[in-house]
């Protein structure tokens, strides 16, 4: 029987990592992530968790404590935000290199300077190509849920990645909604017994882990990891597909929202998502067709299957909540643009900077841009290809 | 309590790091690898950090190493190392593995001295059971001989090259040994490959000892310290008895030397035969040779004070 309770995002979270168990877990605090990993310790505290912490001086030192126990051989989580995931960067790429399985909630956060705590994308976007996987949430339920996924895709046998789930800091890591908790067992059954590969604690059959590679392999190497990332997409599917038989919820590599007999469509990131379908309704009340397109597994980014569901559309606002300084576009803009390209008929693009740091994301601030796109198909004309909303002038 | 050392056992043991790996010929560096792992009765699992032992060691599709191993990044392997012992706790907590397993990291100066010693001073004050070993060979020498805090006063480096405006390095070398002693674990050593028996000594001492221990060994470098490839033993038995180099260790808070010179010999003996302090002996600088020789004799008079301390 499910259990409903009414709990932060983080809490959420913090209690399917509980279920899960993993075996090391490495802990520093950051706004918005604290909470979490401060829940977790005191399921530690309590006997509620068998999971041994270490309360590390860094997030560098966190994922590179990770690093050597997710080699050693076993289950291994972090979370973080903002300058923790800055000040990890050089260890996410060890991470995925070496094909470790570690899995880190991103409590997403603006980056500093200016110094701030809100929440915006710029943290997990920085961190997009560094060969970690990245699955969004709009809502507490959905982070709680790709939590549990991320341990089964993580460690499938044909990819061995590390994952990212990210969620917004604040407005769900610390707003209390509905989450549906699964049962303990349950959860255990899904993720199943953690299975070795080539463990360093394996004394019989001695590895070397991290090698100096020459330029005679080291393209090679890289190559096997690009390949490794196009198997993603259908384990991710396949771990969903598991995952709606045990609790009824349905997720895909994106959601669509009244896209299918679209004419206009929003993409947009986590929890502003939520709040653009109640524009939609409102729009489609009024005989408009207008949809949504709510990307999840973003790294590896299903560029075929996002360029096939957005390619019938007139036009596409695609909303970023954060930017890709030095006068590009955002960088879910510069996807979708990628998606789209290979069509000869294509919709119209413009792409919009909003909330940073925290800024809202109002109602109004969706129909501003159906209403944009609106005059778009009418007038095949794009004025402006970026702007930012919801800023003073 | 490990086994007495003894040099015919010693002799039949397996050296855990092969031959043929790509360090330069004379380096110190391979050959402290070998005493420590030779020293060990336990299987040990090591991490290192970038630098001359793990880029020479470690070339794909080739590995020097029989034992598990680990190179991850240049300023974290000891909180990598840090995860691996709490995975290995986790799992015989959790009755999966039941061997004993020690766990120790190896790490250069620039990469214990400097850009680790943050790594390095948390993973001690979390209590791992782990031994660090930092080999200092005084600067960083796979990029090309740069200084360090480890750098000695006075020597010629790529970064601060000795100039007719600047005579070497200007400052003087970090007291590692004693910021780690100051953390107040349970061991922590000075060691050098000429006084082969203290090194072993100590390493098995330290992984008989649970919790974090730190050992700092010097590890001669004929390309950075301008000396020959045959010499490297020599020099570092000069830096021990001239005490630039002294042996002692720090255990639970008590100071003992391990090895007294029985003759103290002047600080220019150690000096004279490396390149990288030719210029020290222009008369302009006689002022640092001067310098350095007050600088150990004040240190070698405080360890002695402090091992006093404790004997009576
Ligand atoms: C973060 C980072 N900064 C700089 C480097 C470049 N680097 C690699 S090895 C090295 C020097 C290593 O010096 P040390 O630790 O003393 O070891 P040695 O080579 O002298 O044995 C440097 C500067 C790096 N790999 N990573
Ligand atoms: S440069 Fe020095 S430390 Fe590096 S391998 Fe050669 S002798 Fe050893
Ligand atoms: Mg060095």
């Amino acid at each position: 029987m499910p259990k409903i309770v009414a709990a932060t995002g983080n809490e959420g979270v913090a209690n399917a990592l509980r279920q899960v168990t993993p075996d090391v877990c490495a802990a520093y605090p950051i706004t918005p992530q604290t909470e979490l990993m401060q829940r977790f310790s005191s399921f530690v505290s309590n006997g509620q968790v068998q999971t041994e912490l270490v309360l590390v001086e860094s997030e560098h030192s966190a994922m590179s404590a990770c690093v050597g126990a997710s080699a050693a051989g076993g289950r291994v989580a972090t979370a973080t935000s903002s300058q923790g995931l800055a000040l990890m960067w050089e260890i996410l790429y060890i991470a995925s290199g070496l094909r470790l399985p570690i899995v880190m909630p991103v409590v997403n956060r603006s980056l500093s300077a200016p110094l701030n705590i809100h929440c915006d994308h710029s943290d997990a976007m920085g961190a997009r190509d560094s060969g970690w996987i990245q699955i969004w949430s709009e809502n507490a339920q959905e982070a709680y849920d790709n939590t549990i996924q991320a341990f089964r895709i993580a460690e499938h046998l044909d990819i061995r990645l590390p994952v990212m789930i990210c969620y917004d800091g604040f407005i769900i890591g610390h707003s209390i909604s509905r989450i549906e908790y699964l049962e303990d067992g349950e959860v255990q059954n899904f993720v199943g017994e953690f299975r070795q590969v080539n463990p360093l604690l394996d004394i019989e059959h001695p590895l070397s882990y991290g090698p100096l590679i020459l330029p005679d392999y080291y393209m090679e190497y890289r190559k096997a990891q690009d390949e490794v990332a196009s198997k993603v997409s259908k384990i991710v599917l396949d771990v969903a597909d598991e995952f709606k038989k045990l609790s009824g919820r349905k997720y895909g590599l994106f959601e669509t929202y009244r896209l299918d007999d679209a004419d206009i469509g929003i993409v947009i990131l986590n929890s502003a998502a939520g709040t653009t379908k109640d524009v939609i309704d409102e729009f489609r009340d009024r005989g408009i067709k207008a949809g949504l397109l709510k990307p999840r597994l973003y790294r590896p980014f299903p560029y075929v299957e996002m360029g096939e569901a957005l390619k019938y559309l007139k036009a596409i606002c695609v909303l970023d909540r954060s930017d890709a300084f030095g006068g590009s576009f955002g960088q879910m803009f510069l996807d979708i643009s990628t998606s789209l390209y290979p069509y000869d008929k294509k919709p119209l693009l413009i792409n919009k900077i909003y909330g940073l740091g925290g800024r809202d994301y109002l109602p109004e601030h969706a129909e501003h841009v159906l209403n944009e796109l609106i005059e778009i198909t009418r007038s095949g004309k794009v004025k402006a290809y970026k702007e930012y909303i919801g800023v003073r002038e | 309590m490990a086994k007495i050392l003894k040099l015919r056992e010693l002799s039949k043991k397996d050296v855990l790091i092969s031959a043929g790996h790509r360090m330069c010929a004379g380096c110190g560096a391979p050959t402290v690898v070998k005493m420590v792992l030779m020293a060990s009765d336990y299987p040990v699992i090591a991490a290192n950090s970038t630098g001359c032992l793990e880029v020479s060691t470690c070339i794909s599709d080739y590995t020097a190493w029989k034992i598990p191993w680990i190179h991850s990044a240049f300023e974290n392997a000891a909180a990598t190392i840090s995860g691996v012992e709490t995975m290995y706790r986790a799992l015989k907590k959790q009755g999966k593995i039941d061997r004993e397993i020690k766990f120790i990291a190896f790490g250069g100066d620039g990469g214990t001295y400097d850009i680790g010693l943050q790594s390095l001073s948390g993973a001690m004050e979390r209590g791992h059971d782990m031994l660090y070993i930092c080999y200092d060979n005084g600067a960083y020498m796979n990029t090309g001989i740069q200084r360090s805090s480890a750098t000695p006063f006075g020597a010629d480096t790529t970064t601060r090259p000795a100039g007719s405006a600047v005579p070497g390095k200007t400052e003087q070398r970090k007291n590692l040994t004693r910021i780690m002693a100051a953390h107040d674990i349970p061991y922590v050593a000075q060691a050098s490959p000429s006084h082969w028996m203290d090194l072993m000594k100590k390493v098995r001492k330290a992984l008989e000892i649970k919790g974090p221990k730190f050992m700092n060994i010097l590890s001669p470098c004929n390309r950075g310290w301008r000396s020959r490839t045959d010499d490297s033993i020599m020099l570092s038995r000069l830096a021990v008895e001239t005490c630039h180099w002294p042996l002692y260790e720090v255990e639970n808070g008590v100071t003992k030397i391990t090895f007294r010179p029985k003759q103290k010999r002047p600080v220019e003996d150690f000096l004279r035969p490396q390149g990288r302090f030719k210029h020290l002996f222009k008369p302009e600088n006689e002022w640092i040779i001067k310098k350095s020789q007050e600088d150990i004799d004040r240190e070698w008079e405080k360890l002695q004070k402090e091992e006093a301390l404790f004997a009576s």
